[in-house]
């Protein structure tokens, strides 16, 4: 067990990123066009790195495994970008964007790191606008501000609930213009199967052409994975249907360092499983916790009659309603934090009290706001405010226009108006805040090999904040990269392009060509996604909102049958030299059966509980997560060697000079 | 629900393709088209069958990826929603649903419901940017105001997701929707003018390189989009054209 070295520099947290720019090696212009990059990945992060790498003026070669760059899951992004802006003049600054940042992250997050990104933030915001952003102004044209969940100042910058989409095709039109030049050669529908490390170092990839089959080297100088989360371990996520972490993982595999995969972010506010078939879930920003008002039944045969469909929410009176954040939380109420709400909705489902078939939803219920809203515009009119379907009718059209597009998108999905019945909502796995381990340059232990965006484990410690994501991904593409990269491609220029006839991109090919050759031929009884459904399972289960040392071990056991059992038993259709779809997923589900694992012996080293972390041993005698400063205050980065339960532990120690850790409490 | 399924196979580019009969036996109302499909796959896989492709990624209607031409309209029956979030509460027991690629010239089939959308992006290449720099040294973000409404309407331009439902739905294959949307959002905002002529120039002269028909002012672009795009795209472009042909043409 190691002690790993960050490589933060020296100096005054507030001067150290802006010295430390000065004093790294620099590549000169013309030496830039000799040297090539490859990017995997175009969401923020990839496609922000991608553009500015070419713009400075290296040879980019840029990965994704869909037919278009602009179709990264960064475009799904709802609620908003955080910059320490100030415009609104509350009293927002660089230190308390990081502060806000480390304490919302339970104090497991790096300093140095996360003062840098509130320090860039505000660069993000200027350079999206220059590239034609239409963000959301205000009548005077300026730009306009909203605030997000726990934080006391406005920052949040946005464009309706589409922000990710427009920040995402704003880094998609960067890159159009160096493709247009050159300087970025994209390869859509490819997919990276390995990495290739010659002489210790990242210098290439093996990647599948999805349309052909055809298994193709691609050589460089330095390799970023800009591959996104790994949310998808858990079958049902908010991700898309191919995130996937094979990237990261067969990095890791190769010697990159795999940080805190057990730090996951449960969103409380997502529509619930209707059956069996569901492919995937879909969240609704947080921000209907401002006015809705979540409940279960108190009484069991309530519930039943509710599963039957012989009563209506609408039909069980106040008395028989059971407001369970009120109740516990008195002071934050349906306000608490996302993990606080999801483990107290998870509490009232596994006692039995879910209101729908599958016994997995709440009621989210704004008949209250809709009456509150409604009484004061009849006052505001001087109409009757004792009228009541006038005043309902009046607190209606608030509610439409506070949350009209995801009324709509819940109605689509359910068929259920939800102006006049409650929703039903159950958490969901949405954000993965562990990844691979980077240093101050954002590279990996393998020289290099760089990790960006939510692929890194990043700067949002053990829980990170709305808004946050966005702001994480575009700094590290626009405005960290690029110079740390140059500190490392200095000693690069004289190296000449890498060819890939080297015997270390044969060897990975043929472990690619292997893998993939056992997977067609393997005529198994059982598709792939019969094993992702049976992980997801596990996962959910025994690593989901609540975990236990008990179930984590069984979790580990559990997953490595089931992984012994895909490699006998999985049935791949199709051939290999052509687009087979089963093959892609194949590949994916196979990493994840091997995440899966090293993610429940993360949970159980860490013997507390923090963010999104909860080991239900780690708790005060109300049920609240417990910390502990004096032995975890570290990050747990997991070195590779041949199973995922051998992995071994490097630890980073985590040292807050700038600010004093406390503890979070909602009460 | 019971339903018959026609669908487009089609082994590669090169196959000339047919369509296929199948049955699905006990669909629930509250599936999404896409896990219909999902489930057909699964019994496909069972019986040794290889099942049907199709692209799809964010399921949330955002990714623009899903397409699928549906009893002749593109992402079906409901409208204002992509396949993904198409519900099979749309249709009822016994009907027979036919399901192929979208059509067009310049979207040529990959495989099965796979088409290649690539002319979408080398439209995109000839000049759906502003030519600035990363630096950081831009100025502030707030130095120029806009007017709201004009914000507003390049937001609504700049939603299009990309799909091609646009295309698939004209009877010319024109991508007039779809180059309007992305020439509408920087025509809208000052800092889109500096380039105006040139970027309205370049992509009208790519789009028609790419093989997309011209446009004759029918509207099924517009009832068929998805995200709702708007007509007023296609004016405006065509205004910005005829101003930057005269300039520069």
């Amino acid at each position: 067990m190691g002690n790993l070295n960050s490589g933060v520099p020296n100096g005054d947290l507030k001067n150290k990123w802006t010295n430390y720019k000065d004093s790294i090696d620099l590549v000169n212009p013309a030496n830039k066009r000799n040297i090539d990059v490859i990017v995997v990945g175009t969401g923020l992060a990839g496609g922000s790195a991608s553009a500015t790498l070419a713009e400075l003026g290296y040879n980019v070669k840029t990965f994704c495994y869909q037919d278009s760059p602009r179709r990264a899951h960064s475009i799904a992004a709802q609620g908003g970008i955080n910059a320490a802006k100030n415009y609104q003049g509350d009293g927002d600054s660089t230190y308390r964007l990081f502060y806000d940042t480390v304490k919302g992250g339970d104090y497991r997050s790096r300093e140095a790191n996360v003062y840098r990104l509130a320090e860039v933030s505000t660069n993000i915001i200027d350079q999206c606008v220059a590239q034609g952003v239409p963000f959301a102004r205000d009548y005077g044209g300026l730009l306009d501000n909203r605030s997000f969940g726990g934080v006391l100042v406005s920052r949040t910058f946005y464009a309706k609930g589409q922000t990710g989409q427009q920040l995402l095709l704003g880094a998609y039109s960067a890159m159009n213009r160096q493709i247009a030049r050159g300087k970025i050669k994209m390869y859509n529908r490819h997919e990276m199967l390995d990495v290739v490390i010659v002489d210790g170092k990242a210098r290439g990839i093996i990647a599948r052409n999805l349309t052909t089959g055809e298994i193709e080297r691609h050589s460089a100088h330095a390799v970023v994975l800009a591959s996104g989360g790994y949310g998808n371990v858990y079958f049902l996520s908010t991700n898309a249907m191919g995130s996937n972490v094979t990237a990261a993982w067969k990095a890791h595999k190769k010697g990159a360092y795999f940080a805190n995969p057990c730090y996951t972010q449960i969103h409380p506010t997502c529509i619930p499983r209707s059956g069996e078939y569901q492919s995937k879930l879909t969240l609704m920003s947080e921000s209907l916790r401002n006015d809705g008002r979540i409940w279960v039944p108190k009484n069991k045969k309530d519930v039943e009659s509710l599963r039957n469909g012989s009563l209506k929410a609408t039909d069980i009176v106040e008395e028989d309603r059971d407001y369970y954040l009120e109740r516990r939380y008195p002071a934050f109420g349906n306000l608490v934090p996302r993990d606080v709400a999801s483990r107290a909705a998870k509490e009232r489902c596994d006692a039995g009290f879910g209101v729908n078939q599958t016994g997995e939803a709440v009621f989210l219920d704004f008949s209250s706001a809709i009456m509150r809203y409604g009484k004061e515009q009849a006052l505001l009119k001087g109409l009757d405010e004792n009228d009541t379907s006038l005043v309902k009718n009046l607190g209606q059209e608030i509610v439409k226009s506070k949350y009209g597009n995801l009324f709509q998108m819940y109605e689509k999905i359910v068929d259920e108006n939800p102006y006049e019945t409650p929703m039903m909502i159950y958490p969901a796995v949405h954000y993965t805040m562990g990844g691979i381990w980077v240093d101050y340059n954002l590279m990996t232990s393998v020289p290099g090999l760089y990790a960006i965006g939510e692929a890194n484990f990043s700067d949002h410690g053990a829980n990170r904040l709305g808004a946050s994501a966005l702001m994480q991904g575009l700094a590290d593409g626009y405005f960290v990269l690029p110079y740390t990269i140059g500190d490392y491609l200095s000693d690069d220029i004289r190296t000449g392009p890498i060819s890939t006839e080297l015997k270390e991109f044969e060897e990975a090919e043929s472990k690619v060509k292997e893998q993939l050759n056992s997977l067609v031929n393997n005529n198994g009884k059982h598709s792939v996604d019969y094993y992702h459904k049976k992980l997801g399972k596990i996962m959910w289960d025994e690593c989901g909102m609540a975990r236990t040392e008990e179930g984590l071990k069984k979790a580990m056991e559990d997953i490595k049958n089931l992984r012994d059992d895909f490699w006998k038993n999985v049935n791949v259709p199709g051939g290999l030299d052509e687009m087979n779809k089963e093959l892609e997923k194949a590949g994916r589900v196979a990493d994840f059966l091997e995440l899966g694992e090293l993610f429940a012996k993360d949970a159980l080293e860490r013997n507390e509980s923090c963010g999104g972390h909860f080991r239900e041993e780690f708790a005060t005698p109300e049920g609240e997560a417990k910390r502990n400063d004096k032995d975890y205050t570290y990050v747990s980065a997991w070195e590779y060697k041949g199973e995922p339960s051998k992995a071994v532990l490097h630890k980073e120690e985590l040292v807050f000079d700038n600010i004093e850790v406390k503890e979070r409490s909602y009460k | 629900m019971n339903l018959k399924l026609k669908i487009w196979r089609q082994k590669d580019a090169n196959d000339k393709g047919s369509m296929v009969d199948y049955e699905i036996q006990n669909v629930s109302e509250h599936m999404s088209f896409l896990e219909m499909l999902d489930v057909l796959n699964e019994e496909l896989i069972d019986k040794g069958i290889e099942p049907i492709a199709f692209d799809h990624d964010c399921r949330e209607g955002i990714c623009g990826m899903c397409s699928l031409y549906i009893n002749g309209e593109a992402h079906g029956p409901d409208r204002r929603v992509t396949t993904c979030q198409l519900h099979m509460r749309k249709f009822k027991d016994g009907d027979t649903i036919y399901i192929e690629p979208f059509r067009a010239n310049a979207f040529p089939v990959v495989k099965d419901l796979v088409v290649d959308r690539s002319a979408f992006d080398r439209i995109q290449h000839a000049g759906g940017y502003i030519s600035v720099n990363t630096s950081g040294n831009t100025q502030d973000a707030n130095a120029i105001p806009i007017p709201k409404d004009n914000a507003d309407l390049a937001f609504d331009a700049a939603t299009c997701i990309g799909c091609g439902a646009c295309v698939a739905s004209c009877k010319n294959s024109s991508a007039m929707l779809y180059v309007s949307a992305k020439v509408s959002q920087f025509a809208l905002l000052p800092q889109g003018q500096v380039e105006a002529k040139d970027r309205v120039l370049n992509m009208v002269n790519k789009m028609d390189e790419e093989g997309f028909g011209n446009c004759t002012n029918t509207g099924a672009c517009e009832v068929q989009c998805p995200k709702g795009i708007s007509l007023d795209n296609i004016s405006r472009m065509n205004r910005e054209f005829l101003s930057a042909n005269i300039t520069k043409g």
